[in-house]
């Protein structure tokens, strides 16, 4: 599995030949709070790079997950749909969003790396 | 009015929140707790099953004297303040001229020429000017700016509050006193916003935080911030200024014709009095009503709601999900023909209709000591 890279909408995409998997940040989890919604994806469903993918909720607000390169979603995880909570308990493992095929790898070099992610969430504090 | 440049007021338990690991946000000019770090779903759970700790400091409190105090301010709201009992509190509304609300509040007798009230935080300056220019000459009125306002709520609220204040038992429901709290002397009316049993305790600044320690050293007492507030007042059916009532609706449409005497309905006298009137005798075109989402996701406000034919009936005034009701919860304005229980609606969602229905009020049952 290859590095995991991040967006500044603190998704997260981790790839392995043309296949990649999404999910949000430990930051975004921690920043939504207690996480009791979550939408992800339809297999097949094409999307650009940027486009709103998924939902996620907590109590009081909704975010939406873009989708930090463009592809077809192969598959949506059911597992944070019936248990949105586990997304606060592994946001940056078990709990990914959605899967799909890259159209443009290329994409993946304007993300950040984990060194890189880590001195932009810095800047916000 | 606010401004970015404008520096956040704080409240007396500033310090206290922080320590207490607080998120502190901006709202109606003040810096106040969101959240803690248990969580609004936690803080919420916990209110509901135990008690939580409020600081609802930023509201306004403002107390009225002079005789007759209670028929001058009947001049501005529609409830019946003359026939208030000594000690009792009650929920009233200022309008205006087009039956449109100002503010709601809450209104106390301490004495037949003494009122206290509580006004919301973000009206509370205009709400005072607004009592000034029109009885302001009749009667004496001052905005207390040296006492914190909090609130315990739960059903553990009472044994706890009690070990530390007996008296605080003896009373019921919309009633107020003073107390003596651990040596703190307190004014407290046995009321809240989140559908619980509890207390608002006003207490003076400089003993504020003393007297939170000494609540939040007792058992089952957890603080909660506005982020729980919000969602316990939402799942009890309250409406949040700004949100379910503004100055485009009155109290008719929003469902609170319950606060309307009978006194003042049949006399009027209050501003707006004849279209509230006119109101109450032909129905309101529109209503606030419970919306039950029949699915997972929440519906916030600004949602449209439209029938089953996508024609649109209006909007979601308040919405997300409710912690013990373990569902979405919602409250929207239809038109009348819309507003029974259980009538079908859809709720556009990120482009979708979803399935929802008008449900009663409240989500969650409310468990108010009424002796």
């Amino acid at each position: 599995m290859s590095e995991m890279r991040f967006t500044k909408d603190h998704e997260w995409i981790k790839v392995e030949g043309d296949q990649g998997t999404v999910g949000i940040s430990d930051y975004a989890q921690h920043a939504l709070g207690d996480v009791v919604f979550v939408e992800v994806p339809e297999p097949g469903r094409t999307i650009a790079k940027g486009d709103e993918a998924a939902v996620v909720e907590s109590v009081k607000a909704a975010s939406e997950v873009y989708s930090p390169v463009s592809g077809t979603v192969t598959k949506g995880n059911q597992a944070i749909v019936d248990q949105p909570g586990l997304v606060n308990e592994s946001a940056e493992d078990g709990a990914w969003f959605f899967k799909l095929t890259l159209s443009d790898p290329a994409e993946l070099a304007d993300l950040m790396d984990r060194a890189a992610y880590d001195a932009y969430l810095a800047t916000l504090e | 009015m606010s401004d970015s440049h404008t520096p956040l007021l704080t409240v007396p338990l500033d310090a206290l929140h922080r320590e207490l690991g607080a998120k502190m946000v901006p709202f109606a000019g003040y810096s106040m707790p969101v959240q803690y770090p248990a969580g609004v779903l936690g803080e919420h759970l916990h209110t509901r099953a135990s008690a939580g700790l409020f600081d609802v400091s930023h509201m306004g409190q403002v107390e009225i004297r002079g005789k007759d105090c209670a028929r001058w301010l009947e001049t501005l709201v529609p409830g019946d303040i003359i026939g208030l009992g000594l000690g009792k509190t009650r929920y009233t509304v200022f309008t205006n001229d087009q039956g449109g609300i100002l503010d709601d509040l809450m209104v106390s007798k301490l004495a037949d020429d003494h009122l206290f009230l509580v006004i919301n935080a973000a009206c509370k300056h205009e709400d005072f000017a607004h009592m000034q220019a029109a009885i302001g000459t009749q009667v004496e009125m001052r905005m207390i700016t040296d006492r914190a306002l909090v609130a315990l709520q739960g059903p553990k609220a009472a044994e706890a509050l009690g070990t530390l204040c007996p008296d605080a038992l003896a009373m019921t429901f919309m009633t107020i006193r003073e107390l003596d709290i651990a040596g703190i002397g307190c004014l407290a009316t046995r009321s809240g916003y989140t559908g619980e049993d509890g207390w608002e305790i006003s207490v003076p600044t400089d003993r504020a935080e003393e007297l939170v320690r000494k609540l939040l050293a007792l058992p089952g007492i957890m603080p909660a911030g506005l982020g729980a507030r919000d969602s316990l007042r939402l799942e009890a059916g309250l409406c949040l200024y700004g949100s379910d009532i503004d100055t485009a609706t009155t109290p008719v449409e929003a469902g609170l014709s319950w606060i309307l005497g009978k006194r003042r309905r049949a006399e009027g006298g209050f501003p707006g009095d004849a279209i509230i009137q006119k109101q109450l005798a032909e129905g309101p075109s529109r209503l606030r009503v419970g919306i039950q989402p029949l699915g997972r996701a929440p519906a916030r406000a600004h949602t449209e709601i439209t029938d089953e034919a996508g024609n649109r009936l209006g909007e979601i005034c308040s919405g997300g999900f409710g912690p013990s009701a373990d569902r979405p919860v919602a409250m929207g304005y239809v038109p009348k023909d819309f507003a029974a229980q259980g009538t079908k609606l859809k709720l556009m969602v990120r482009g979708k209709a979803l399935d929802a229905e008008v449900a009663s009020l409240p989500f969650v049952p409310h468990r108010y000591f009424k002796g």
